[in-house]
């Protein structure tokens, strides 16, 4: 079929455009908008039929002038040239170069849309990976093909946190590193730059691939970018064999993107005004991650969501969290005492935990030493409440253990460098210093075995 | 119209999303319709002249107005016989193992695959009491298959037919498409009967009647067996936060609970937790039969990822192919994981078919299409295979966590059980963190019955004991958090004590524990009787004006905490034994005590 050109676009409406009398246009296909004025835009059919088709338009609708634009319906689906060169590379959400470089040439080119992984051919991810963070490692352990976002809020490091996962992330007795897939959809320009200037750094550039849209970009474009980055991040894994951390931020102007184009569309909104299909939305993204038979690479994310007004329950973070494999949570309240990195704990979880630690992938101490932290922790912060309300002196000893307790645990385990590596071993040596304050009849998490072997308590 | 005079070749008009608007005058509602170049399925769901809306089971990119729409004269159906156990299907039941060896790690669109396997063949065995000549009708016991080791497959005449039995196959090896029997109906045509039959899924398949006969279904996990019990047949629900476990309860219910078929519904859900069931199932032990738990599992998967309409379609899929196995006289347990991504995906298609929404977006339909759907659970007499049932049990994911929203409220007025998940229980690592105070079971005193006959009399009393003193607890604990601790008399930090007992020792149960990850019925009563003795016996020192910092330390405490893991279900004497010594123990102090006290 013959490349069609129209002028008949009849609306323009917050990043969308309708043409008229358009027969034959595919779904899904991509678009090019001149404006008239010598400047093009590119965009993807939404809605098709030969009356009319609804085009978005990634630059957003700014300026358009209806009676000067011309549509061109390319027809071929939103795709990305990908090729080894691709690495070290800066791209905006479309693949094309922000560094001033040519574009990537290649006969390989696939649509960014991507497809479900068949969970028949998935397989279960097992393999630790080491951070050097006690609060990941040792009590949210991170496995290879795992999605683990980061809950954040504004003025938190979750950037800094996220950069110190880049710069030491490595399985246990194994440097091989990984491949970055970097996404940054709405950021400031400074973010931008920090993450730029860590991988310069750190020595990784070669290693990484960028996708930038900063604030003041077309906010459409974030719809498209998360899909191209992760387009390139399966290409690196799965024909380049290649471990890829993909680090995502921030999720939340990505589906505040996905809202702005909704209500454009006229979509029934569910929670606060994001469409009913931002889970579905999110998942396509999130699910792409992950292990697969046979393949020697793999897909491991790290998305930043930053909670607005610090609300956990606020649609972007909710769904983030029913769909990925756990959260890492920061907290203000950590973060305003001076401990870095502010995880708190509690609302913190790995789901994948479970496979990938104990006897043969860390130590077999492991999993019950999490879970001993987690519950002498649940009671310590429920002691720390009661004395904030009666006062720390009308503490009983045995209360007071526990105050003890919660403070080492902020400032020891959760507190650390951000160029300190700690191996899984130093951290669980540092739990067993903290658990032996407490006398062992009351380490009812642990077995007698390890109590035998690790406690250092005196009775 | 009959099919041959209808016209079933139309064409596409509008494209939006997943949502298609067709031509194709004669179309009925609910019809199959296949989609374009690429033939994608879906399915009426509105007529409006001669126009249709589709709802696509695959997404329609690259689909342009235009392209072909063919009717296929058929609502969405399942095909139901031997070789679905251990096998993973996707929404719409089409084999995942065999779409991977044809489209590799991702799913291709357009490919269209029976569910049951054609060239397999299966060893049928004649139902011995049949011969030619004999009645036959729905549900008939025609013969059966040994689809597993563990599961005999009953092949039934299928639902609408009625007749006399002309001929049956000699024993010997088929596959599923051979004929094995003719029926003669009152008209005098004759049917050929297969080894399996199709059935629409948004038809509930028929029995004889309702049963009501009462069996605990036993789950392995003491805060369900043990204090909001579920009967066979019965529904129930899991709401609760992401992250506080409601994937877990269901997956320790398919691993350890006493139904003979376990379907496995990811309704919505991550892909990596389907992975998790295909691999860890093979390797598992049934703790009834000792075989396999894949042999009596099938799983069906539309992941989150997968298309939204299709996720719509699962939970039908899943029922019918449930009901199927309850026709044959198994007590079936579905687990749908999660309920309310099929709710997402209801709203989905209404929203895109401009309906109007009434609650979050939701139709006005939602709790009705609810309500029927739970409706397909139930324990019922078969036709010609005895009692079976089905038991449906969903998980609710509300937003936010709030239980007010709308799926989590329509569903709490239609299920009998109700674990409400509580995040603060599952922050503190207490899991299964179903909340004792927000959550019921409308079948304790039936539950009762069954325990006092095969485990303990004093069940019901030791139940209703552990809530009074959960409840008392939280009372007290507010009370600390007025006051401080010091205001307590010994007597209520005893009631502290045996509170915390309850909850570690008999609430708390990791389905991480190599041991404890199943809990048999007597298991589950010797360990609350464990805490509750320890509790009263203290209780009555404590009356004598024993200092409760006396019990505080005592070794035996520690013990009852730990004894979950130390001892399995086999070794229920050595937990009553520890009682006699926690009893023993006790005992000694209360003498000791009296001795002091006469001395002075
Ligand atoms: N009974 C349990 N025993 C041990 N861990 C549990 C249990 N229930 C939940 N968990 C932990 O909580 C995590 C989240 O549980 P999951 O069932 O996936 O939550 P949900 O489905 O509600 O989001 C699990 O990965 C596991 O680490
Ligand atoms: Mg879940």
């Amino acid at each position: 079929m013959s490349i069609k050109e129209y002028r008949t676009a009849s609306e323009v409406r917050g990043g969308l455009i309708l043409v008229r009398d358009t027969p034959g246009v595919a779904f899904g296909d991509r678009v090019r908008i001149s404006d008239g004025r010598g400047g093009t835009r590119d965009g993807q059919v939404i809605r098709a039929s030969n009356e009319e088709v609804m085009i978005l338009v990634f630059e957003g609708t700014d300026d358009l002038d209806l009676e000067a634009v011309w549509v061109r319906f390319l027809d071929e689906p939103v795709e990305i040239a990908l090729s080894p060169e691709i690495l070290g590379r800066e791209l905006n959400g479309l693949g094309e170069p922000r560094d001033g470089r040519p574009p990537i040439l290649s006969h390989i080119r696939r649509a960014v849309g991507g497809a479900a992984i068949n969970p028949a051919a998935r397989s279960y991810p097992r393999e630790f990976i080491q951070t050097g963070i006690s609060t990941i490692d040792g009590l949210n352990s991170l496995v290879r093909g795992q999605k683990l976002p980061i809950f954040s809020g504004s003025g938190l490091p979750h950037n800094r946190l996220a950069a110190q996962i880049v710069r030491q992330a490595k399985l246990k007795d194994e440097d091989s590193s990984f491949s970055i897939v970097f996404a940054a959809m709405g950021v400031s320009y400074a973010d931008a730059k920090f993450f730029r200037d860590e991988f310069a750094s750190s020595g990784v550039l070669r290693n990484v691939v960028m996708f930038v849209n900063l604030a003041d970009d077309p906010p459409v474009e974030r719809l498209t970018l998360p899909r191209t980055a992760l387009t390139v991040a399966e290409y690196l894994a799965y024909d380049l064999d290649r471990h890829v951390l993909v680090v995502m931020t921030d999720m939340t102007y990505y589906a505040e993107a996905l809202r702005e184009v909704a209500t454009a569309k006229g979509d029934v909104p569910a929670r606060k005004g994001y469409p009913g299909y931002l889970y579905s939305d999110l998942a396509e993204i999130y699910e792409r991650c992950g292990r697969i038979h046979e393949r020697h690479g793999s897909i491991t994310m790290m998305p930043v969501v930053s909670m607005p007004s610090d609300d956990i329950t606020h649609p972007i973070p909710d769904l983030t969290g029913y769909i990925t494999e756990g959260q890492i949570v920061l907290s203000r309240e950590l973060h305003n005492q001076g401990i870095y990195p502010p995880v708190h704990i509690s609302p913190s979880l790995s789901r994948l935990m479970k496979d990938g630690i104990g006897k043969d992938d860390t130590r077999e101490d492991h999993p019950k030493v999490a879970a001993q932290l987690y519950a002498l922790y649940a009671r310590a912060l429920e002691t720390r409440n009661l004395a904030s309300i009666i006062g720390a002196d009308e503490l009983s000893e045995r209360d007071r253990r526990y105050l003890k307790f919660a403070d080492d645990f902020d400032q020891r385990f959760v507190g650390q460098g951000e160029a300190e590596d700690r191996s899984i071993e130093a951290t669980l040596n540092l739990a067993w210093e903290l658990i032996s304050a407490f006398p062992r009849d009351s380490l009812t998490r642990l077995s007698e075995t390890e109590l035998a072997k690790y406690y250092q308590g005196n009775d | 119209m009959p099919m041959s005079e209808r016209n079933n070749q139309g064409f596409v008009r509008i494209i939006n999303g997943p949502i298609v608007t067709i031509d194709l005058p004669g179309i009925r509602s609910g019809e199959q319709v296949k989609i374009g170049e690429l033939g994608l399925v879906g399915e009426v769901i509105s007529l409006n002249g001669r126009e249709a809306t589709v709802q696509t089971y695959e997404s329609t990119d690259g689909v342009r107005p235009g392209e072909p729409a063919e009717g296929l004269g058929w609502p969405l159906s399942v095909e139901l016989g031997p070789g679905l156990l251990g096998g993973i299907f996707d929404g719409i039941q089409r084999p995942l193992e065999k779409i991977a060896l044809q489209s590799g790690d991702y799913i291709r669109r357009g490919l269209a695959l029976p569910g049951l396997d054609r060239e397999r063949q299966w060893a049928f065995e004649p139902n011995p009491e049949l011969e030619p000549g004999k009645p036959i009708g729905p549900g008939s016991v025609l013969g059966s298959v040994q689809e597993t080791e563990t599961i005999l497959h009953k092949i039934l005449v299928p639902p609408g037919l009625e007749g006399e039995l002309t001929e049956l196959a000699p024993a010997g090896d088929y596959e599923i498409e051979a004929t094995i029997g003719h029926l003669r109906d009152r008209q005098g045509h004759s049917h050929r009967l297969k080894l399996f039959h199709r059935w629409p899924v948004r038809k509930p398949r028929p029995y004889r009647r309702r049963d009501d006969g009462i069996s605990p279904l036993i789950t392995g996990q003491r805060v369900i067996d043990s204090f909001f019990p579920q009967l066979k047949g019965g529904k129930g629900a899991v709401p609760g936060p992401f992250g506080a476990g409601k994937t877990v309860v269901q997956q320790q219910i398919a691993r350890w609970s006493n139904a003979d078929i376990v379907i496995y519904v990811g309704c919505g859900e991550r892909g990596n937790e389907l992975v998790d069931v295909l691999e860890s199932f093979p390797q598992l032990e049934d703790p009834y039969t000792g075989r396999k738990l894949m042999e009596k599992t099938l799983l069906v998967a539309n992941t989150s990822n997968m298309p939204v309409v299709a996720r719509e379609a699962s939970i039908y899929v899943g029922l019918t192919m449930a009901e199927y196995y309850r026709d044959m006289g198994y007590d079936v347990v579905m687990l749908a994981d999660s309920t309310s991504r099929w709710a997402e995906a209801l709203r989905e298609v209404s929203g895109r078919l401009g309906q109007m929404p009434v609650e979050e977006g939701y139709p006005a339909y939602l709790s009705s299409r609810l309500a029927a759907v739970y409706e397909r659970a139930g324990r019922v007499e078969t036709y010609d295979a005895g009692p079976g049932s089905v038991t449906l049990i969903g998980a609710v994911s509300p937003p936010g966590g709030d239980f007010s929203e709308p799926v989590t409220s329509h569903t709490k007025d239609i299920i009998e059980t109700f674990w409400a998940l509580s995040k603060e229980l599952a922050d503190a690592r207490h899991y299964p963190s179903i909340d004792w105070v927000t959550s019921f079971s409308a079948h304790v005193h039936a539950a009762a019955e069954w325990w006092h006959k095969e485990v303990d009399r004093r069940w019901e009393a030791r139940r209703t004991q552990s809530l009074a003193l959960l409840a008392r607890d939280a009372e007290l604990s507010r009370i600390v958090n007025l006051v401080g601790p010091e205001a307590l008399s010994d007597a209520q930090r005893w009631q502290l004590e045996g509170a915390a007992l309850i909850k570690e020792g008999v609430l708390q149960q990791s389905a991480l524990d190599e041991v404890d990850t199943f809990c048999s019925p007597q298991k589950q009563f010797a360990l609350l009787d464990l805490a509750l003795s320890i509790y009263d016996k203290g209780m009555t020192l404590i009356e004598l004006g024993v200092p409760v910092s006396h019990l505080q330390d005592l070794p035996q405490l520690a013990k009852a905490r730990r004894c979950k893991s130390m001892y399995n279900s086999d070794q229920v004497a050595s937990i009553t034994a520890l009682t006699r010594e926690t009893e023993d123990a006790f005992e000694a102090i209360r003498l000791e005590y009296a001795k002091q006290h006469s001395d002075d």
